[in-house]
């Protein structure tokens, strides 16, 4: 039995109350967190080496180290989970928001944050329900607000629900939107909410997985943590796997130690693929992840494993496609995802997005033409420059040349499929 | 305030040449200065910059090598290698082009910005020649009106925010917005909110495409068409300067032009569409007499004839103040350098005035430190006691919101009742005329009485001698006289002797008025009636040698059937005069009023002879703005009908009196103006167009104003609509408020008369004001950006914008008259005169207060102000 960091009371009844958490040694990080110095909390995040678990991968321990030490200070928690196949977060809000708030509570104090946010996607209906209970109750026991536990450290940690936009998953774009703003992404520099971030002040983002790892890490020890896992992937995640699979859904593995067939096929995993299908492609990082073949099913899941594939495990999303399922028709749902969350802002990504939906669109219902495919390239192209991985971009953020990923896979992978669309107008596959 | 920028430059690369750059300046800016143009759209030198559009990146070197950066949100800094002609480069700015075109419609044809469409122009230079994009575009109800001025057209909108920028940033007017997401992202107003700003045509100026369109100028000509010149607005006393454009001899559009020190391009909305009056069929466009209630058409000569015959047969009676002049804020210098030398040096009356109780005395004007806008935006501190700057001078309210949102400045606003400066001001506090004068004596000692006002300017580092202080003096309730507030600016300049005052008086000219001597008891060049040079007295025969009386006492001698002729010179005392009942029945009395106007007013209307003037764009000349600042205006359209140009028309009648004022053309008016006043020495037309071209010039000149500044480019793309390339001026910022007069040689500041133009220093004079009547309440009177004038009324899409006079006092008061909002009130004024209003409740009114709105009172005959009272008190009831 591999071990459980996020997700050890999930199936637990009541798992999200406090009482619950208080039986299974609950705020007891937290406790010890407060009788150490901020300094050796930090250190100890520092030691286990954990990623950031939001998708861009850096090290948290890092993130905190590069906040500018101004008089007010933020930590601000990215629960904006909104991107097709992604749901790990969701899980950990709403069967363990204690797990999540101690977490933020221990992060707070380590770096000296004056105040403390949860933003939350509004569609979490049942989660900002029972974070915002769980708030209330860690109030009303004393480890939250004036004074904690009697240690003299006082923090308010406020939560605040989106209001339906994918693009306030960026963290600039979340800052905006917890000012009250229109969520449209910063543009750079600044390069880091580090400096400038929430209200102009040094502003820490960090994610809901990222800080429901922190109590553990304090418990154990950062070198417990770090004991786990290989290279620089350290600990466990939580992988959010979906799409043809007989059993879809979240598993938190040791990171690296399982591969990509291991997690679709363990039959205590994801369970092999329905009606003796064979995988035909796999999304490994969520929609913005360029795709990878069966043959590279033998990769290990880690940080760096999947970025030298010519991927990224981003979001630790998975979504597996068999071979009954129209890649054209894949590329163009994520095509038309995008389009549609565009913020607007800048000009490649507000107007490529819906350009390239179209035309996908267009292909997959049979009115394509071969001349269709290098036009799509080179759109895609007008986004990420080179349409290199990791991308370039003309775009002020990263969503911009997230859109290029599935198209360039796509053709790539299944130019065949796109011909067979255009010659024979249509759509080849059963919907 | 250096002006060795030496050690501020850096050296960038552009393409492999090496150029030196402000340290901190934008990349897009830099690169335009070395003669390197990187194409854009969102980019607006005014505005703060986003990087949204995407049209000007560039290939810049940083620690992984080149990437694209957006040149208009890149700093430049040492050692900076930029490439802007790269393939890369090209293919970036290619694929953007093409993405702004793809759901843009090709409607150019009939698109009013065809022709002068930054993303035309630079779809010519830069984009590729084909569309690659074979969809359906994304449509949109087109166009929708956002406001009553302006439309939009949601499909040709590339969402550059530089609209919503200027409505938010610049204006503070908030009230237009993204909404939407992806490639239905638009522009558009909150629900049952319009855009109603008083600057939202400025939006349509600033916009790269025609999403924005002027109602006014809607399919009225193509920019081919159009031939322009530069001049200066005159309806406020801002002087913004403008290009007046025309197309067959009939003004179509206004565009605001960068002046550094002036305006920065803005315009507000009554000023920036006013020209449809100019082109209003009901001009006057004949020389009018009187018969019996009508008028009949007549020609200048009998006219004429008849003028000389009324004057000679007054001037018989043998005082010549039994003949007056009113001249009003229509005209130029020239205009009124033409009337003053008719009256003093051919009729030989000093009865002329130029104020309509709504501004202050020509010498305390002329007496007091004067300060630039350029000052007043960068000062330590600012004293604000004055009417409602939004509503009067409304682009000097834009200029002070970027000093204050920009910490540049900090106000303090002191008055009777709430203003659009309140927000704004870090102190607002309440006067009643009767603190004044130990608020101006005290205002930088320890004992003061306000003390929220005097720590505010100790630590703004203001002076005890009032050093760093710049005070707006204006009129900020017109229920009290002008004295009580010439009586305060005397007594603050006595007691702080450098302090600066910047004169927010609403009236177009009025400071040339001043300078020029329409104004009883002075002189052209601010010299006192008594002090005229050899050289005046022999170009100004018949000078008198007493002095001679302002309006009010004329309206007194009016009653009284002391004053035989009266010439209103483009004013109109029976709607703007301030007691408009006084002026009324004192007009009814006047044994000849000649009327020079553009259009019947209440006054001319009854005059016995109207005379057809040439309006704005039918003549040239020179303006001075507030802060003394000279401009040029220059004429655009022939005049209508008959109208001539005032100053000629001064000279005609000179003529038929036998004199002749000596000059026959607008520029040889301004010569004499220089040979004649001190103050204009040095000035002239090829000296105004020639040397300092957009930003005028100040007055006096001094010596080292002579050197020419640095030009900068026309960015014709911040600007569409204005070809050709004129001196921009450098972009703004603090350092570079440097006057070109103000040197540190002499440390004295542009725009403070030398010692020898000064009338000598005045003793304020308090008058003691009256004790508040029993059951009456304090008055507070004002005037909006719409209210009343024939320039308004005659404008056809301005005119329903023309606010109703009302009256409006605070919640409190409104449930102690027992009348709610939309009720009824009775008004009553201590003299008996009565006017029924309907009641707003607007709670920045103080408790206890009325204050009235100005509307048409004269209309009603009831003036709630009497000119003879120093504080005006009313009686609010429940009608």
């Amino acid at each position: 039995m591999s071990t459980k960091i996020v997700t050890a009371r999930v199936g637990v009844p009541e798992s999200f109350l406090l009482s619950t958490y208080l039986g299974h040694g609950g705020y007891s990080a937290l406790r010890k967190a407060l009788s150490m110095t901020p300094e050796d909390v930090h250190a100890e995040v520092m030691a286990s080496g954990m990623l950031g678990r939001g998708g861009a991968g850096f090290e948290a321990g890092r993130k905190w180290s590069m906040l500018k030490q101004d008089p007010i200070r933020y930590l601000v928690v990215n629960g904006d989970e909104s991107e097709p196949s992604t749901f790990k977060d969701h899980l950990l809000v709403e069967n363990d928001p204690h797990q999540l708030i101690e977490g933020t509570l221990i992060t707070a104090y380590a770096i000296g944050a004056t105040r403390a946010f949860i933003y939350l996607r509004g569609e979490f209906a049942l989660g900002l329900e029972r974070v915002q209970t769980a708030i209330n109750e860690a109030y009303a026991y004393g480890a939250i607000g004036a004074n904690i536990f009697g240690s003299g450290f006082s923090i308010d940690l406020v939560l605040q629900p989106g209001a339906g936009a994918y693009i306030c998953g960026e963290e600039t774009a979340l800052i905006e939107s917890l000012e009250g703003k229109r969520g449209f992404p910063r543009i750079k520099p600044p390069y880091f909410p580090a400096v400038i971030g929430l209200y102009g002040a040094p502003t820490i983002v960090n994610n809901v997985e990222t800080m429901s790892n922190v109590p553990w890490i304090i418990t154990n020890g950062g070198k417990a943590f770090a004991a786990l896992g290989k290279g620089r992937s350290t600990g466990t995640r939580l992988f959010a796997l979906s799409g043809d699979v007989v059993k879809p859904g979240n598993y938190e593995l040791e990171m690296t130690s399982k591969t990509f067939r291991e997690l679709i096929y363990d039959p205590d995993l994801g369970g092999g693929l329905r009606d003796g299908r064979s995988v035909k492609a796999v999304i490994p990082g969520g929609v913005s992840a360029p795709w990878i073949g069966p043959d590279n099913l033998d990769l290990p899941l880690g940080q760096d494993e999947v970025a030298q594939a010519g991927s990224m495990l981003g979001s630790g999303s998975i979504i597996v496609l068999d071979d009954h399922s129209c890649a054209v028709r894949a590329v163009w749902r994520i095509t038309k995802f995008f389009s549609r969350e565009s913020c607007g802002q800048c000009t490649p990504c507000r107007e490529g997005s819906g350009w390239i939906e179209k035309i996908m669109h267009r292909i997959e219902l049979g009115s394509g033409t071969e001349s269709d495919l290098d036009l799509l390239l080179d759109v895609c192209d007008n986004i990420a420059p080179g349409l290199t991985w990791p991308p370039q971009q003309t775009t002020i953020c990263v969503l911009g040349p997230s859109i290029p990923s599935s198209v360039v896979s796509g053709i790539k992978m299944f130019r065949d499929e796109f011909m067979v669309h255009i010659k024979e107008e249509g759509c080849p596959f059963v919907h | 305030m250096s002006t060795d920028v030496s050690q501020n430059l850096v050296t960038i690369s552009i393409d492999g040449k090496e150029i030196q750059a402000g340290k901190g300046e934008l990349l897009i800016a830099a690169a335009e200065k070395a003669g390197v143009f990187i194409p854009r759209f969102c980019y607006h030198n005014r505005l703060p910059q986003v990087g949204m559009c995407r049209m000007c990146l560039v290939e810049v070197n940083g620690p992984r090598g080149f990437s694209l950066q957006p040149a208009c949100y890149l700093p430049v800094s040492d050692g900076m290698e930029v490439v802007t002609e790269s393939e890369k480069v090209k293919k970036a700015q290619d694929g953007v082009l093409e993405y702004l075109l793809i759901n843009h419609p090709l409607d150019c044809p009939v698109c009013d910005k065809g022709g002068e469409c930054p993303l035309q122009d630079q779809t010519m230079a830069y984009g590729p020649g084909e569309s690659r994009f074979v969809e359906e575009k994304r449509h949109w109800e087109k166009p929708i009106p956002i406001s009553d001025l302006v439309l939009l057209d949601r499909e040709r909108c590339i969402q550059c925010d530089r609209c919503t920028r200027f409505a938010d940033v610049v204006a503070g007017d908030a009230l237009i917005e993204f909404v939407g997401r992806g490639d239905h992202t638009e522009i558009n107003v909150f629900p049952d909110r319009p855009f109603s700003s008083y600057f939202s045509g400025n939006t349509v100026q600033i916009c790269p495409v025609g999403a924005l369109t002027a109602v006014p100028y809607r399919f009225k000509a193509r920019p081919w068409d159009l031939s322009q010149v530069e001049s200066s607005c005159t309806t406020c006393s801002m002087g913004c300067r403008i290009m007046v454009q025309s197309s067959q001899n009939e003004l179509t559009r206004y565009l605001g032009l960068d002046a550094d020190s002036i305006n920065h391009g803005w315009l507000c909305d009554k000023g920036r569409f006013g020209h449809e009056a100019i082109n209003s069929s009901d001009r006057i466009t004949a020389p009018l007499v009187r018969k019996g209630d009508s008028f009949v058409e007549t020609t200048w000569a009998s006219a004429l004839e008849l003028i000389s015959s009324k004057v000679s047969s007054a001037q018989a009676a043998g005082d010549p103040n039994r003949i007056g002049f009113i001249l009003g804020s229509r005209l130029t210098n020239e205009d009124i350098y033409a009337w003053v030398k008719l009256a003093k040096g051919v009729v030989g009356t000093d009865s002329v005035d130029s104020q309509l109780g709504d501004g202050l005395k020509g010498e305390v004007i002329a007496s007091l430190r004067r300060a630039t806008i350029n000052e007043a935006v960068s000062a330590k501190a600012i004293l604000a006691f004055t009417g409602d700057i939004k509503e009067e001078v409304p682009v000097l309210f834009l200029r002070l919101r970027e000093a204050v949102k920009s910490g540049w400045t900090k106000i303090a606003t002191i008055g009777t009742h709430g203003s659009s400066l309140d927000k704004l001001s870090e102190v607002t506090a309440s006067v009643s005329a009767g603190q004044l004068q130990l608020l101006a004596k005290e205002l930088m000692k320890e004992s003061s009485k306000f003390p929220e006002l005097t720590k505010l300017f100790t630590n703004q580092g203001v002076g005890a001698d009032g050093e760093g202080l710049v005070v707006l003096l204006g009129r900020e309730n017109l229920a009290w006289d002008q004295s009580v507030v010439e009586a305060f600016a005397l007594e603050l300049s006595r007691a702080l002797p450098r302090a600066k005052f910047l004169l927010t008086l609403h009236n177009a000219n009025f400071a040339g008025s001043v300078d020029l001597g329409a104004v009883p008891n002075m002189l052209p060049g601010r010299l006192p009636l008594g002090s005229a040079s050899q050289a005046t007295r022999q170009k100004w025969a018949g000078l008198p040698d007493r002095a001679g009386r302002g309006v009010k006492e004329m309206l007194v001698a009016a009653l009284q059937g002391e004053l035989d002729v009266l010439f209103l010179v483009g004013s109109d005392p029976r709607e703007d005069y301030v007691d408009s009942a006084l002026a009324n029945s004192a007009l009814d009395q006047v044994g000849f009023v000649v009327s020079v106007d553009t259009f019947l007013s209440q006054s001319s209307a009854k005059a016995d002879l109207v005379l057809p003037a040439s309006s704005f764009a039918e003549k040239s000349g020179t303006t001075t703005n507030l802060e003394g600042r000279v401009l040029t205006l220059n004429q655009k359209v022939a005049p209508k009908g008959l109208c001539r140009p005032d100053w000629a028309i001064a000279s005609e009648i000179a003529l038929e009196l036998g004199d002749d004022l000596g000059f026959d053309s607008a520029a040889g008016v301004l010569d004499e103006i220089a040979e004649v006043s001190p103050l204009h020495w040095g000035l002239s037309w090829n000296r105004l167009v020639k040397s300092s071209a957009i930003e005028g010039m100040m007055i006096p000149i001094s010596a080292t104003s002579l050197s020419i500044r640095p030009k900068a480019m026309l960015d014709e793309i911040s600007t569409p609509g204005i070809a050709s390339v004129w001196d921009q001026g450098l972009p703004s910022s603090k350092t570079a408020y440097v006057e070109n007069g103000s040197t540190s040689a002499d440390d004295k500041p542009a725009g403070e008369p030398s010692s020898q133009t000064v009338a000598g220093p005045l003793e304020p004079i308090w008058r003691l004001a009256p004790v508040q009547p029993l059951g009456f309440m304090n008055l507070a009177y004002s005037r909006k950006l719409y209210s009343q004038g024939e320039h308004l009324r005659n404008s056809a899409h301005l005119v329903h914008l023309v606010v109703e006079a009302k009256c409006q006092v605070s919640s409190k008061t409104a449930e102690k008259l027992g009348v709610s909002s939309g009720g009824s009130v009775l008004i009553t004024d201590k003299a008996g005169g009565e006017g029924q209003f309907e009641l707003e409740v607007d709670d920045s009114v103080p408790n206890d207060t009325v204050e009235l709105v100005r509307g048409s009172f004269s209309i009603s005959g009831f003036s709630p102000v009497r000119s003879d009272e120093t504080v005006n008190y009313v009686k609010v009831e429940r009608a």
